[in-house]
C-alpha cells in the first residue's frame, strides 16, 4: 500500500513543509498583532515572487502530504484497495492543491 | 464456585461461525495457560482443537489470544491473567482460524519469504568458513533479532497488519533485518528490493505492539526503523 516511493514523498513533503508551517504561523501572528489589514496584505503579496514561492511550495507539498496520509487511512480503517485507492488519491491531491493553488494566485498575480 | 475452580471462556469454531464456551477448570500451583487448554481437552471436551510442542518457550507453536493480549501459553501462568477468577481464550488475531484455537499459519510464513527472509549464501562447501567478529556493529545488530520463535506474536498485536493484508508483518522484517546485517548474507539488494515493496517496511507506523508483546523481548519495532533508514539511504544514492 505504500512503497518506497510514496513514503519517501511523503517524508520529503514533511520535510519541506516544517519551516513553512513556522513561518505560515509567524506571518499569521505578525498580521493579527500588527493590525495589517487586507488591503495592506494583498499590497505585499500581489505581484511577488518570494510569497508565490513560499505558499506554491507549501500548496505542493500539502496536496502530496495529505492525499498519501488520507490513502493510508482509507486503506486501513475504510478497505479501499486497487483501482479505488489510486483513484482517491489522486483525486484527494488533485482537490487540496487545486483550492490551494487558486488561493495562492488570487492573492499574488490574480 | 470454589475459588479453586477457574472458569475458562474459550472461543471455538472457525473464521466463518465462531462461539464461546465456558469451562470449569480446577486451579493447580504453576499452572499455565496451555495447561487450562490442556486440562480441557483432556478432560471435559477432547474434540478442542489446539497446538503445542515443546511447552517450554522454544517451538512458538502455542500462542493464543489470552484475555484479548497475544501470549506464549506455555511461559504464561494462569494466576497472572486472571481476572476475577476468569480467563478468555481466544485463537491469534490477524491469520484465519482452522478450528478453535488452531490457526492457518500459513499467510504468517509466505511472509518469511516474501520479505526475503531466507538465506542468501554466495560460498560453497569447499570455501572456508568466513570468521565473524561478534562485536562488529552489524552483527550486534543481527544478533539482537535471531532469538526470534516464530510464534506470530507480533504479527497479532500489530494493528498495521490487522488493517493492510499485504503488510509483511514484524517477523518477517525483523528477519530481513538480521540477513541484511549478517556478513554471510549476501542477499543485500534482493532483500531491500522486497521489504521496499507496497506490504513492505515503510508501512509500520511504529505503534510498537510487536515490541511490547514480543515474549522473547525482542525488538522488532527498532528492526523495521532500521530497514525505513536503510531504503531510505539507497533511495537518495540511487534515486528508487
Amino acid at each position: 500500500m505504500l512503497d518506497i516511493r510514496l513514503y519517501m514523498a511523503q517524508r520529503i513533503t514533511a520535510l519541506l513543509m516544517a519551516p513553512l508551517v513556522l513561518g505560515h504561523l509567524a506571518v499569521m501572528i505578525y498580521a493579527v498583532q500588527g493590525g495589517v489589514s487586507t488591503e495592506e496584505i494583498l499590497g505585499r503579496t500581489q505581484g511577488s515572487v518570494a510569497w508565490f514561492l513560499f505558499y506554491g511550495t507549501f500548496v505542493m507539498a500539502a496536496a502530496i502530504h495529505g492525499a498519501i496520509g488520507v490513502r493510508t487511512v482509507l486503506h486501513e480503517w475504510g478497505d479501499v484497495k486497487g483501482v479505488a485507492l489510486t483513484v482517491a488519491t489522486l483525486a484527494i491531491g488533485l482537490g487540496l492543491f487545486l483550492l490551494g493553488a487558486r488561493a495562492v494566485w488570487a492573492v499574488t498575480f490574480a | 464456585m470454589s475459588l479453586d475452580v477457574i472458569q475458562v471462556a474459550i472461543q471455538r469454531g472457525s473464521s466463518k461461525a465462531s462461539y464461546q464456551e465456558t469451562f470449569e477448570v480446577p486451579a493447580y500451583d504453576s499452572q499455565t495457560v496451555l495447561d487450562v487448554v490442556s486440562w480441557v481437552q483432556q478432560n471435559t471436551d477432547p474434540t478442542l482443537s489446539y497446538r503445542f510442542a515443546c511447552r517450554v518457550g522454544m517451538c512458538g507453536s502455542c500462542a493464543m489470544m489470552v484475555n484479548g493480549v497475544p501470549r506464549w501459553t506455555c511461559r504464561t501462568h494462569i494466576s497472572k491473567v486472571l481476572l476475577d477468577n476468569k480467563v478468555e481464550i481466544a485463537p491469534l488475531r490477524n491469520l484465519p482460524v482452522i478450528k478453535d484455537l488452531v490457526v492457518d499459519m500459513d499467510p504468517f510464513f509466505d511472509k518469511w519469504v516474501e520479505a526475503e527472509g531466507v538465506h542468501h549464501g554466495a560460498l560453497t562447501r569447499h570455501d572456508p568458513i568466513a570468521p565473524i567478529d561478534e562485536t562488529a556493529t552489524k552483527r550486534v545488530e543481527a544478533n539482537a533479532g535471531i532469538e526470534c520463535i516464530n510464534c506470530s506474536v507480533c504479527y497479532s498485536a500489530c494493528d498495521t497488519v490487522a488493517g493492510n493484508e499485504d503488510y509483511l508483518g514484524p517477523a518477517a522484517l525483523q528477519r530481513a533485518w538480521t540477513l541484511l546485517n549478517d556478513a554471510k548474507d549476501e542477499g543485500r539488494t534482493v532483500i531491500l528490493d522486497a521489504v521496499s515493496g507496497k506490504g513492505g517496511c515503510h508501512n509500520c507506523h511504529s505503534m510498537s505492539s510487536c515490541t511490547t508483546y514480543c515474549p522473547n523481548e525482542l525488538d522488532p519495532m527498532s528492526a523495521i526503523a532500521g530497514l525505513k533508514r536503510e531504503t531510505a539511504k539507497r533511495f537518495f544514492a540511487r534515486g528508487s
